[in-house]
């Protein structure tokens, strides 16, 4: 049985399809990533999956459990770290953790004992009972996801889990997901940070405009989607000379004053490129490389 | 589009435990807010019944005194209940995502919703009982018939906290309050019999007082503190069960409409 699985799911507002057409399969203690442009149906698709957003067609199922009719049975084996910061800023950490138990019904002794083993492990102990506002971005973070494990899910769900994170703050988290990974639990992630989806995932799905565009294991999206070189070339004159200088299979990409060359055979371009004077530089391509490609480079709103 | 969930709200016992939440921050702010809910009503109970009182003399053979104590218990259930389903829902709906926080767990919107409405309800009702006790102690209350007008002042502030979360779901901001406030919850408290008999005024007049519930929560309170038992108090509980139950049907609805669209 899987997780999660998603079968033509479909959304629209005032007509306009949001989510067109999704199909998910997402397998118990895997590390599944969604990856899209703003606005390209990630969020509608999880709110949908969480039971957050009406489902206008298709089927949603959680667990074998059929949404949005079984929203209470599966919202209490999920956990949910919502993009937006939802603690409860009339209380303070631990009165937090207590509240939010309290939603699951679990109460007593073994919940407190529960309550301190998680503060521990996201660093929080020592800020028991600080107010919600006296916290950094980072420490709300690390609450937000201690909360969502109160009730020891079987899913856990990111939506956008390490926006505004310094680069500590960020690799923290990871340590927090890689070990949750490692315990079973299913874990479904949005972001924009490509490095994280390559780095956490085990597959990864590219959505935009409502539909998925490409799904597999990162190694292999960036294996089948593109070439396994990029040069980056500047200059005033870089255009006009690769327009000549391109191999028949090479692709050349204009970003603001530079140009991206995805290619296979990057020597030769490379040492012509010099000999005319330029410096390019050679990197690997990724996923960042692989997700504009599919998307495209025009700014999104 | 919330097409395939029933009109009707089927909020479960969790209920409880958002109404506990609400309880909980409630303690710890509780001096400025028994202040409120407590010390004004009773400033106006003082100033008109000593000030006004002794203008007035009796009214419907009682001393103005005792006639306003129970109007103030009423409307001031009323603006606790409305406040608190208005400012301090609001708050938790837009400002805090307090609201969104909670979708996350087993709870569902009409969880919410009811617990809001019942919230509302506690506050109305503590706010009743803390001007009861001081109204007995100045011996304004007749007899324990007294204690009976408040499972009606619970109905009642569930239904006041019931309109104003209808409003709340329809609010962009805070500044919306204002008009319900100016055309509803003001107009209810002049013209309902807080502060004088209903019979007093133009008969069109009191068509519309009886269109609206506060009227129907006066015609039972009333005969309860001073002494007498409410004739024909089944029509007018009707009218406040039937207002709280439109009002939580359509507050439920509104507010499915506004967060889980």
């Amino acid at each position: 049985m899987s997780a999660i699985h998603i079968q033509q799911l479909y959304k629209a507002y005032d007509g306009v399809a949001v989510v067109d057409g999704v199909d998910l399969e997402i397998a118990p203690g895997e590390f599944f990533g969604l990856l899209g442009p703003n606005g390209a149906g990630k969020t509608t698709t999880l709110r949908m999956l969480l039971g957050m957003t009406p489902i206008d067609g298709g089927q949603v199922e959680v667990l074998g459990l059929p949404m949005p009719e079984g929203e209470r049975a599966v919202r209490e084996r999920l956990g949910i770290v919502p993009q937006f910061d939802t603690l409860d800023p009339d209380f303070t950490v631990i009165e937090n953790m207590r509240t939010y138990a309290a939603y699951f019904g679990l109460a007593g002794p073994e919940v407190e004992s529960r309550i301190d083993r998680l503060l521990g492990q996201v660093n929080l102990n020592d800020k028991r009972g600080a107010r919600i506002d006296a916290l950094s971005g980072g420490m709300k973070r690390r609450l937000t996801l201690a909360r969502a494990l109160i009730n020891e899910p079987e899913v856990v769900v990111l939506d956008e889990p390490t926006t505004g994170l310094d680069p500590q703050a960020r690799h923290h988290l990871w340590r927090q997901l890689r070990a949750l990974r490692a315990s079973g639990v299913t874990l479904v992630l949005t972001t924009h940070y490509m490095e994280e989806a390559e780095e956490l995932c085990d597959r990864i799905a590219i959505i935009d405009h409502g539909r998925i565009i490409a799904c597999d294991a990162p190694s292999r999206l960036i294996a089948e989607h593109i070439e396994p070189w990029v040069l980056t070339v500047g200059g005033a004159d870089a255009g006009e000379v690769l327009q000549r200088e391109l191999g028949p299979k090479d692709r050349a990409h204009q970003v603001a004053d530079t140009w991206l060359v995805y290619t296979a055979e990057p020597d030769r371009l490379r040492e012509r490129l010099r000999t005319l004077g330029h410096e390019p530089t050679l990197r690997e391509a990724d996923l960042e490389d692989v997700f504009l490609k599919l998307t495209g480079h025009e700014l999104r709103d | 589009m919330s097409g395939d969930h029933p009109i009707l709200p089927r909020p479960s016992l969790r209920f409880v435990a958002v109404w506990r939440r609400n309880l909980l921050v409630w303690r710890k702010l509780i001096v400025p807010s028994m202040l409120g809910n407590f010390g004004e009503p009773i400033l106006y109970l003082l100033a008109f019944g000593y000030g006004f009182g002794s203008l007035v003399g009796d009214l419907d053979g009682m001393r103005y005194m005792v006639f306003i104590a129970s109007g103030i218990i009423c409307s001031s259930a009323m603006f606790t209940a409305s406040f608190e389903g208005m400012y301090s829902a609001y708050t938790r709906m837009a400002e805090q995502n307090t609201w969104l926080g909670m979708l996350a767990t087993p709870l569902t919107l009409d969880d919410i919703v009811f617990a809001e409405a019942s919230w509302a309800a506690t506050k109305g009702l503590i706010s009743a009982i803390t001007i009861l006790v001081v109204a007995s102690l100045l011996g304004l209350v007749a007899d324990a018939r007294a204690l009976l007008a408040l499972p009606v002042i619970f109905l009642a502030a569930f239904t006041f906290g019931a309109l104003a979360l209808v409003i709340t779901a329809l609010a962009r901001s805070y500044d919306f309050f204002l008009y319900y406030f100016t055309l509803a919850v003001t107009p209810m408290l002049l013209l309902s019999g807080v502060f004088f008999p209903l019979t007093e005024l133009p008969g069109w007049v009191q068509g519309l007082a009886l269109a609206l519930p506060l009227a129907h929560v006066l015609e039972i309170v009333r005969p309860l503190m001073t002494g007498t038992w409410p004739a024909a108090w089944l029509p007018h509980l009707a009218v406040i069960a039937a207002y709280g139950l439109g009002a939580i049907i359509l507050a439920t609805y509104l507010i499915r409409r506004r967060l889980l669209r």
